[in-house]
Formats: structure tokens, sequence, C-alpha cells
């Protein structure tokens, strides 16, 4: 590619004529993260402590210390998270290539259906029925699942019953699917996990993170503002923390998106 | 408790070296029978004390005990000269024990008196914080100090997305403001402290994060971590932010704040191994609430620990009986603010650990070693 066609790049993007649309929910300890079984270890709540506030602590500044889950808020997943991608290369966020954290997105929508059921699961036919409008997804690309989920209120949000989260997510065939015979590099959901609350019954439990992970491909949850974005043509960037040896990390997820 | 005379019997008061009657120096603290008669009685309506002086006119009086002394006491208003009455010791603002004198009687509307409502935290007609409504012993206090009286009892549920077993029992019912609060969040505990800080008379912290395992047995510091997080640092969030009103309100009329509330494990007074580290994390709170007591001393604000065995609760499910139920702690809870307490054990586990520690602690750390 040409300097020149960066830099035009960059003017579209000061000009307007490509919108940067931010696909990340504020990091605070009030949103909800997941729930595991009080048995299991759990992640960390986000915990926003001062250091100084322009006060007797630091009189000219103001500061904090934050902690959190690798998992917690709008957040990435690498393939070392799960089992299926333990001794994958590069398979960290530190060590995998930063050259995938910028790819272009087909976006579902599939906010309809989750409105009618919370355990709404996307299928391969959904898929095909999506191709057939909007062409065959390429390789390389995000597939990120439209609920409007993040529109919801926490409590809905998390939906949390007696028998643990109901909430939409992929299928074990779609995922297995859209791995092998797409080669899609991520998948994204704006729910609390790339899989479906209800996902620890499925065979095998949690496919999304089974698949995806198995293949060395990623994952973004927690996304929001997926209704700004066109079924294609929208470019993600998401760089996740340079952790050593991470599993995940909280990230701002943004968006290029042609005005156009 | 009084002096007794172990040679002749006879109880001593104020303490002394020796027995009035037989010279004889063995002196042994016990409890001594509680009635009395009154002899007589004055009004003090100009006391030179500032704090008498704000609450005059006071009234004390002579008491003759019919086991031998007579004391000075404050008087329930319903104490009539020449009556029975009935002696204990209390601790008023500033955290001294003195004698009270009550009718022999139950009278109408007792607990009501003014000079006796100075001297305890009872929870009628006051506002109270219960700090973790997830809890069952969160729950089963609410449920006691709306029995006991509370004007106002606000319940603190953290991650209000998350529902949880007896929510229904709390939300939308008379009497009971579920308010978000995760103790263990500086943030939460300061928002909450600028919405309800200057009305909370009684703080109850309900926190409970027990987890067993001790040392050896744990992979990581992670869970040690939530353990401080939660009692210990949850602790301090709590003090921190409601502490400075609670200080400045100890004087606020009818529902002035007069209590803060722990509920703690006995085994922070000595080491249970198989919940060691969830053990040490009790010993610090306790510690804490020893510096809490002090600091809200001067706002006549008392701080109550309840010591508790295991609970009747999941996370003890492997323990063998006996094991305290969460109603016996939160009626626990509404006793020991009716007496102005600033200690009480719950249950015979808690019972046992405190007479053995007094009588032997190396046998008790060697009991618990089981």
């Amino acid at each position: 590619m040409q300097g020149k066609n960066l830099l035009e790049l960059a003017g579209a993007i000061s000009s307007g004529a490509v919108r940067v649309v931010d696909l990340t929910f504020t990091l605070s300890p009030d949103f909800p993260v997941i729930v595991l079984p009080p048995e299991f270890g759990q992640a960390a709540p986000v915990r926003i402590q001062e250091i100084s506030r322009y006060d007797g602590r630091g009189p000219a500044w103001y500061w904090n210390n934050v902690t959190f889950g690798e998992h917690t808020g709008t957040h990435f997943d690498a393939p070392i998270h799960w089992f299926t991608g333990k001794d994958l290369p590069n398979n960290s966020v530190d060590t995998m290539p930063a050259k995938d954290m910028i790819a272009p997105a087909c976006v579902i929508d599939c906010s309809a259906g989750a409105a009618q059921d919370p355990d709404f699961v996307l299928t391969v036919p959904l898929v095909e029925a999506w191709e057939a409008k909007h062409g065959r997804i390429p390789e390389r690309h995000w597939v990120l699942l439209r609920t409007d989920w993040s529109k919801k209120g926490w409590r809905d949000y998390a939906n949390l019953r007696d028998d643990g989260a109901h909430t939409p997510g992929p299928n074990p065939a779609v995922m297995k699917w859209l791995v092998e015979e797409r080669g899609i590099i991520g998948f994204g959901t704006e729910t609390i996990g790339t899989d479906a609350g209800q996902a620890g019954h499925f065979e095998p439990p949690y496919p999304a993170h089974h698949f995806l992970h198995g293949a060395g491909r990623y994952g973004l949850q927690c996304l929001c503002n997926l209704d700004q974005l066109p079924a294609t043509g929208a470019v993600i960037v998401a760089s996740p923390l340079k952790i050593q040896n991470g599993s995940g990390s909280p990230l701002r997820v943004i968006a290029l998106v042609s005005a156009n | 408790m009084l002096q007794r005379c172990e040679a002749c019997g006879a109880f001593a008061y104020p303490a002394r070296e020796a027995c009035p009657a037989c010279l004889s120096a063995g002196l042994t603290f016990v409890d001594a029978p509680r009635r009395g008669a009154l002899l007589a009685e004055t009004t003090a309506r100009v006391p030179s004390d500032v704090y008498f002086r704000e609450r005059a006119p006071w009234r004390i009086g002579l008491v003759r005990m019919d086991c031998g002394p007579t004391m000075v006491a404050h008087l329930h208003a319903d104490c009539i000269e020449g009556a029975p009455v009935l002696m204990s010791f209390q601790l008023d603002k500033s955290g001294q024990a003195v004698a009270f004198a009550r009718p022999e009687r139950e009278t109408p509307n007792m607990a009501d008196d003014r000079q006796w409502r100075e001297m305890t935290a009872d929870p009628k007609f006051r506002r109270v914080l219960v700090t973790n409504g997830r809890s069952l012993i969160g729950q089963e206090a609410v449920a006691a100090l709306k029995a006991a009286g509370a004007k106002t009892v606000f319940v603190g549920v953290s991650e209000p997305w998350r529902p949880f077993a007896g929510e229904q029992l709390l939300r939308g019912q008379a009497g009971i403001e579920v308010v978000t609060l995760d103790a263990a969040d500086e943030k939460s505990a300061t928002d909450l402290a600028a919405d309800i800080g200057g009305k909370v008379d009684i703080l109850v912290n309900t926190t409970e994060y027990v987890r067993p395992g001790g040392l050896l047995d744990r992979r990581g510091t992670g869970i040690a971590r939530d353990e401080i997080d939660q009692a210990y640092l949850g602790f301090i969030n709590l003090a921190q932010a409601f502490g400075p009103s609670m200080r400045t309100r100890g004087a606020d009329g009818i529902n002035s704040s007069a209590a803060w509330v722990n509920i703690l494990s006995v085994h922070a007074l000595a080491n249970w191994p198989a919940f060691g580290a969830y053990s040490a994390s009790q010993a610090a709170c306790l510690s804490l609430s020893h510096c809490l007591r002090a600091e809200l001393r001067p706002g006549g604000v008392k701080v109550m620990n309840l010591f508790t065995g295991p609970v009747d609760t999941e996370w003890f499910q492997t323990v063998p009986p006996p094991k305290v139920a969460p109603r016996a702690v939160a009626q626990a809870i509404v006793s020991g603010l009716r007496g102005g307490l600033e200690e009480i054990y719950v249950g015979d586990v808690a019972e046992e650990i405190r007479q053995r520690l007094a009588a032997n602690p190396k046998a008790l750390e060697r009991e618990l070693d089981r």
C-alpha cells in the first residue's frame, strides 16, 4: 500500500468520511462480570482506587490504581484462554501477531430473534441466509453477532436465573463451520462471553471457546454499538493490553466505517 | 459483678483491697444478685458536667443492694423511692461501666426511657444499615431489626444485576430499603454514604466471606486476597465512608447514631487451621474493631462485636454440628444492642472458645489443630 493511501485514510477519519464507532463499554465496577459456580476461582471485579486527587496525597495530580481480571468489561480472548488452544504457538495476548489486531467484520443482525428468546442460538442456516443477502463471509474476517443485548439494563443483560445465565450465542455446528469452512479470524458478541449463557450444556461445552481458540482464533465480548455497523465493510481495531502470557484483556474496540 | 469475700461471703463496693467485714484479702469479682431497693432519689437540674448539662434534668439515686452494699445509680424514670429495683452495669456514652437501676417489674414502654436509651443502642425508632443482604445472616438481621421496631432498615446488595435467594423478602417491603453496596469497593461505599450516611444510626456489618483451607492446601493468594478484600478492606471502606458522620451524630435526638456491629468468627481469637486463612482475616477485623471503637468513642457511638462459631450456611456444610442458626445471630444482634453491649458470644462453640482461651490458650491451640 502506498504511504499516500494511509494519509488519505487519516484524512478521511479526520474529516468524518470514515466514522470511528466505539464498540466499548466503560470499564467500571458496576458492569456485570462472568459468574462461575462459587467453588471455582472468580474473575476479580474492576476496582478503581484513588492514589490522589489534587489533595494532600498529591497536590497537583489525579490518578488511580486499577485492578481487574483479564476477562472483565469489554474484553478480548486469546487462544491460550481455552484448553483447546493451550499448546498453540503465539497464543497469548503478548505474543499474538499485531496484524491480527486489525481486521474487517461481518455483522449478523439477530436482534429480532434475541428479542423473542434469550436462549436464541445462531445456526448454520441463519448464517447461510445472511450470506445469500450479503455474500460469502471472507476469510480472516470477524463475525460479530448483533443481538442489541448491550442496550439492556444490567440485570436483564446478565439475565441470571437459578440455572445460570440465559443469553444468546452460537451453537456448536455454526462455530465449527465458521472456523473451518469460513476461516474467520474471530467471533464477537454483545453478551458476557462469546458463548450462549447456557452453552455449558452444549456438546462440546462452550463451542465458541472450544473451536475458536483451538484453531488459534480470537474472541471479543461485551461489545456495544453493533447497531451502528454495516453488515459488511467495517474494519475492527482490537488491540489487547500486552500482558505477559495473558489469556485476554479489557481493551478499547473501535470500528472504522465508511460514512457513505 | 461485685467483689465478694471468699472467707465470709460479704459483698464489697466500691472495690477494696480487703473485706470490710472480716479484713480477708481474698476478694473476687462474681455475678452479684441484682435486686435492691431505691433508698433515695434526686434530680440534677443544672449539672456541672457538660454531657449531663445538655441532658438535664437527670435522675440519680441511692440503691441498697439486697446483697449488702449501697450504690449510686442512674435511674429509670419508673423507679419509685422505696420500691424494689433491678441493678445492672451499663456502658455509658464514654464506654465507662456505670450502675443503672430499673423497676423490678416490667412497666409500659420500659425500653423507651430516655436515660436508659442513653446507655443502650436499642434499634427501636432507629435507622439501620445492614451491609450485606445477600447472606442468610443479613436477611435474618433485617427481619429481626424490623421486628425490634427499627424505623428503616437499609440493606446493601452488591452487584444488583445478580439475583439471589431471599431477594423477595427484601424488595418492596415496607420499612426496608434495598440499596446498592459492595463494601469491598471504595467508591460503592462512598457513594452510598453520600446518599444515606447522615441517617444511619446503627450499622450492622454482615460481610460474609467464608472459604475453607489454611496455607498449604491452597494455591496462590487468590482466595486470601478475596478474604482480605471482602472482610478487612470492606471494613475499612465502610468505616471511612460511614464512621465520620456516625461519630458526629451521637447526640442527634431520638434516632441519634448509636452503634456499629461487627459479626466475627470466634476463630478471630484462636486460629482454626481447617479455616485457617479465614480465621486470620477475622483476626485482622477484630483488631481493626478495637481501633474503630476508640475512634467512635468521642461521639458516644458503641462498637459491638458479635462472635460466632460456624454458622449453618453452605460454606460450613462439611463442619459437623453444633452450628449456629443465622436467626440466632440476628436475635443476638438485637439483644446485644438493647443491652448496649460491646461483646457477645453466640452459640456453644463461641462460648467454649472464649472460656478455653481464658483458661489455657496453648491447650486451645492444640485442640483446634484437629
